[in-house]
Order: structure tokens, then sequence, then C-alpha cells
């Protein structure tokens, strides 16, 4: 088992090498350097291009693409992001200060996730093929296609501008918070809705599945109550599949999160990456876009990890 | 089984689903509406207004106006054409890509299935829509970095439904035969392999087009889609947002038709899959 961990961890390494380089090229291949993109050279005539070279100087980009890949490489690896071309600040303090929001917003969206979609997709699998199972399929199906940033504004409309119930934008403070609880009730809800539909119905086809196996027949042979065969045999096994999904869908609701963030004025990596999109900052862009992708590959691997410790019928082969 | 039956019996078993059925009504009517919009449109859906802003739902204006005082109905219908052109050429996109690496990865094997395995891989690595922002943040806004990012949003799943069905399909007699009689690769690979793993990529497809339809306005909605003053669902909502205390109905008429639209292409989607399934007919 061991083995197996000790190549997965290895395999990320490589990905993540992967997602820093496409990155990397991706911005830097794509027509219109970013200074361009900053100062629009056709207005301002020559004093536009003197600017622009001096800003290309400044970080490097009038250098051969080769040996700015090598020079950002070695930045990495001593976790410098470069600096924002907007604030001048360090890119890697402001991912740092941001991250723990995003992972606050992420982790209480699965839970409103999970909290919606296993009772149902339990209850679903349950009482198959009736009315039911029918509501909450279409509503599945509606949590799929509903675009959360639509129920955001939504929920804003209704819960903040409306009844004025809940805030409508930014962070307060820790969760344990009476405040800090009051303005992520919205962001997760939204959030985890738009995700709790896939695992509803992730969670209905593996219960489904395990239900028909021999195993509850016999424990019902035993005489232990329905209860018991459904909650303790069933949903045990029927959750190990969803285990991996949920790693999946970890990867869903940080990508999501960029959306929400904008939406709810979060002060997480994804807002941070849309300012910076806006703003053509380009270090930032850069930065926040690697930090989201490899917390994804990171989460992917502890999934994998964990799958593997509870799972003893994998292979390691 | 002849023409005639398969065609009687596909038939049977498709509106024997109400759902699809009704979900294929609506995006009947959602491509109708696309393609006669200038006719369905009661007004220029980019002409401003500024006597007439942020007005509620009325007889002259169905849906209200929005803050420009341009009209939203128009607007809406205007918009299911942007999404149905974006949807469809993203899908074009990511079939290209994502069919080309699947059959070449399932057909080769070794070396070049690694190669091709390894960059979907890669592609996956990108959680959600971050793949999308990123390509549209490279090549700016509009409508080809949108189709681009789309595109290769959807590559991974039919790379990997090509290659699965190709794995499946590549040791059957008559690739073998067509190998044999002395056929180029190349024919091989369309005449023989492609042809018949077509069907089930195409129903994927029906069912990406709802998740296009969805990313088109999600990329719109965060600035980085196509620029305004395009009738975009997304954008609409983007710029609605602002306004939305005084004059609710700005965010309404796009979000629905983001939402139906959505949900008529995945029902669509999920019915043609049940419909192709053998196991379960």
């Amino acid at each position: 088992m061991y083995g197996y961990i000790v190549r997965r961890i290895l395999t990320g390494i490589l990905v993540a090498f992967g997602v820093v380089t496409l990155v990397f090229f991706l911005l830097h291949i794509a027509p219109g350097d970013p200074v361009s993109m900053l100062i629009p050279l056709e207005t301002s005539g020559g004093v536009g291009t003197e600017i622009a070279d001096q800003i290309r100087a400044k970080y490097g980009l009038d250098k051969p693409l080769l040996i700015q890949y090598v020079t950002y490489l070695e930045r990495l690896v001593h976790l410098d992001f470069g600096r924002s071309i907007n604030t001048r600040r360090p890119v890697a303090s402001a991912l740092i200060a941001r991250y723990p929001a995003t992972l606050q917003l992420t982790f209480c969206s699965l839970l409103v996730a999970i909290l919606i979609a296993l009772p149902v997709g339990i209850i679903s699998a349950v009482y198959q093929n009736s009315l039911l199972d029918n509501v909450t399929r279409v509503m599945a199906l509606m949590g799929v296609s509903l675009p959360s940033f639509w129920l955001g504004l939504l929920l804003m409309l209704l819960f903040s501008l409306k009844l004025g119930w809940l805030p409508a934008s930014g962070h307060g403070g820790p969760l344990w918070t009476w405040e800090g609880l009051k303005h992520m009730v919205m962001p997760a809800v939204t959030l985890g809705t738009a995700v709790s539909g896939i695992l509803m119905r992730l969670t209905r086809s593996s219960m489904l599945e395990v239900l028909r196996e021999d195993y509850l027949n016999t424990a019902r042979a035993k005489g232990l109550s329905e209860r018991v065969v459904i909650y303790v045999h069933a949903l045990k096994n029927a959750l190990i599949p969803l285990i991996t999904v949920l790693g999946l869908q970890f990867g869903g609701l940080l990508g999501g999160a960029i959306v929400i963030e904008t939406i709810f004025a979060w002060p997480g990596v994804g807002r941070y990456a849309i300012q910076g999109i806006t703003g053509k900052d380009f270090p930032v862009v850069q930065g926040s876009v690697l930090a989201i992708s490899l917390g994804f590959i990171i989460i992917n691997l502890v999934v994998d990890v964990i799958y593997s410790v509870i799972d003893p019928r994998i292979t390691y082969d | 089984m002849t023409d005639r039956t398969l065609w009687r019996s596909t038939k049977r078993i498709f509106c024997k689903n109400k759902v699809t059925v009704a979900a294929f009504v609506f995006v009947a009517a959602i491509v109708v509406i696309a393609i006669f919009a200038p006719q369905i449109a009661t007004h220029n859906p980019n002409r401003c207004n500024y006597r007439d802003m942020l007005s509620p739902p009325s007889q002259a204006h169905w849906f209200g106006t929005d803050e420009l005082g341009r009209d939203i109905f128009s607007r809406v219908v205007y918009g299911a054409r942007i999404s149905l052109l974006v949807g469809i050429l993203a899908l074009v996109v990511g079939l290209l890509i994502g069919v080309t690496i699947g059959l070449l990865s399932g057909y080769y094997g070794g070396t070049i299935d690694i190669i091709g395995m390894r960059f979907i891989d890669l592609l996956l690595s990108f959680p959600g829509i971050l793949l999308a922002i990123l390509i549209c943040a490279a090549f700016g806004s509009g409508l080809f970095p949108v189709i681009l990012a789309i595109g290769m949003y959807s590559v991974p799943t039919f790379s990997r439904i090509t290659r699965g069905s190709v794995l499946a399909i590549k040791g059957r007699g008559f690739v073998e035969a067509a190998r044999a009689l002395g056929a180029s690769t190349p024919r091989i690979l369309v005449r023989h392999v492609l042809v018949n793993i077509l069907g089930p990529i195409l129903v994927y497809a029906t069912l990406r087009m709802g998740s296009a339809v969805l990313t088109t306005a999600y990329l719109s909605f965060l600035g980085v889609g196509v620029a305004p003053p395009t009738p975009e669902w997304g954008l609409m909502l983007n710029t609605a947002r602002n306004f939305m205390r005084e004059s609710p109905h700005v965010i309404l008429f796009p979000g629905v038709a983001i939402f139906i639209s959505v949900l008529a292409f995945n029902i669509l989607g999920d019915g043609l899959r049940d419909l192709f399934d053998v196991k379960q007919q």
C-alpha cells in the first residue's frame, strides 16, 4: 500500500508540473502579451511604447520564452509568484491570505451538498419508481441545470435586499461567530445546491446497486430491522464510490467558488483571479490559477489515498 | 432490422418517455427562436432608450427594459442565437479535438496512447471552469476564445468515450478485414472505426450541449466571455445585478432562459442516452 501512495504522490507532482507548464505557455503564447493588453499602444503613441518596454524589462517579459520559463520555475520553487502589476504587492502573500476563505466556502458548500444529497438520494433509492423518487429525480436534474450565479442573485434579492435577514456580501469573520455564520449561509447554499444535484443522482444509483446485493438479504434473514439494513449495511458500502466522486466534486466546487466569490464579494482566491483578469494583472491570473489547480491536485491525491485505505478491495499494482 | 423498423422502434421508445418528448419540443422551440430571432423580437436588441430605463413588464415591453432602456424580451430572444451558436461550435471544436485524440490513442495504443491520455489528465487537473476562464483570459474576450474555451472543456469527455469505443471495436472482424484488404490507416479510422462509434459520441454531445450553454453564460457573467453589448444571457445578468433591488425583473428573464434551455438539453440528453442504452432496452 505504501508503494501505491508513493507512486500516487509522484504522479501528483508530475501532473502539477504539467499544469504549471501549461498555464505558463498558454498565457505567454496567446496573441498580445500582457503588457500590450494593459497599455493600449495604438492610442498612446510613443510614450505608451516606452512605458510598455519598461514594464516588460521589469517583469522579464523581454527575454526569450524559454529563459522566462526557467526563471518562472526557479521562482515557483521558492514560492515566489511575482508581484501584482496593479497593486505591486507579492501575489504569494495575497494568495496565502485569501486561500483560507476559499477553502472555508468550499468545505461548507460540500457539507450543504452532502446534507441535501445523502438523505434525498437514499430515500429515492429505497422507494425506487415511486412518486417521491420521480420528484427527487426531477429536483436533482433541476439542481444540475440551475445556473448557480442566478440562484445566488435570487437568494440575495430575497434574503438580503427584500427581507434583510442575511448580509449580501463580504466575509463576517470566523465561522463560529454569529456574523461569520450569517455571511456564510448564502454563498454555501448557492454553491452547495449546484453540486447536490450530481451527488443526489450518484447516491441514488450507488444505493440501488448495493440494495440488490445478496448480503442485504442475509442481513434481513438474520432478523435485522430494515432501518439497520439500509443505514448500516447498505449505506456503508454505497458510500465508498461516493468518496472518489466527492474528491472530483471538490474540484467542481473550487471552480464554482470563482463565480460565487464574485457575486458575494467573498475575499477568496477565485475573486482574486477574476480581479486579475479584469484588471489585466497577469501575475495575479497566473498565480491564482496555479493556486486553485494545485489545491485541486492535492485534494484528489488525499482522496485517492483515503480511498485506498478504506477500500481493501483496491489492488495496488 | 430494416431502417423502417429501426425508426419505428426508436419512435416508440422515444414517445414512451413523455418528459424527453417535452424536452425535445423545448429544444426545438429554442432552435426556432434562435433561427427566427429577427422576426420574433419586438425591438432592436441593442437600441437604447434612455427615457424608458428599467421599466417593468408591460404591453410595449413584455419582459420590461434594462438599465439602458433596451427591450429585455428581444435581448432574450437574440440571446438564444448566441447560446446555440457558441454551444454548437464549441461542441464541434470539442468533438474534433477530443475524437481525434481518442481515435489515435485507442487505435495505436502504446506511446501515442500514453501521451494522449496524459494530456487529457492534464486538462482534467483544472477544476470546474477554470481552464475555460484561463483560455478566455489568455485570448481576450470575444466569440472565438469562448468557443475554444468551452470546446476544450468538453475534450476530455469526448476523447475518453472515443478511446473506449475504439478499444472495443478495433479487434472486430470488419476492421481486420479492411486491414487485410490493404485499406490505409486513415481510411480504416474514418470509414470503418469512426462511423461505427459515432452514435454514442453524438448522444454524449447532446448531453454536453446543456453544459456548453451553461458555461457560456458563466464566462459572460464573469466578464471573460462575449463582449458587451452582445445580447448574451450571462452578460445580461452580469450587468443587471446592480439594478435588481429596484427592478427585480432584470435578473428574472435571462436567468429563466438559461435554466429552461439547460434543463431541456439535459433531459433530452438523458433521454437519448437511455434510448441508445442497450441494457435498459
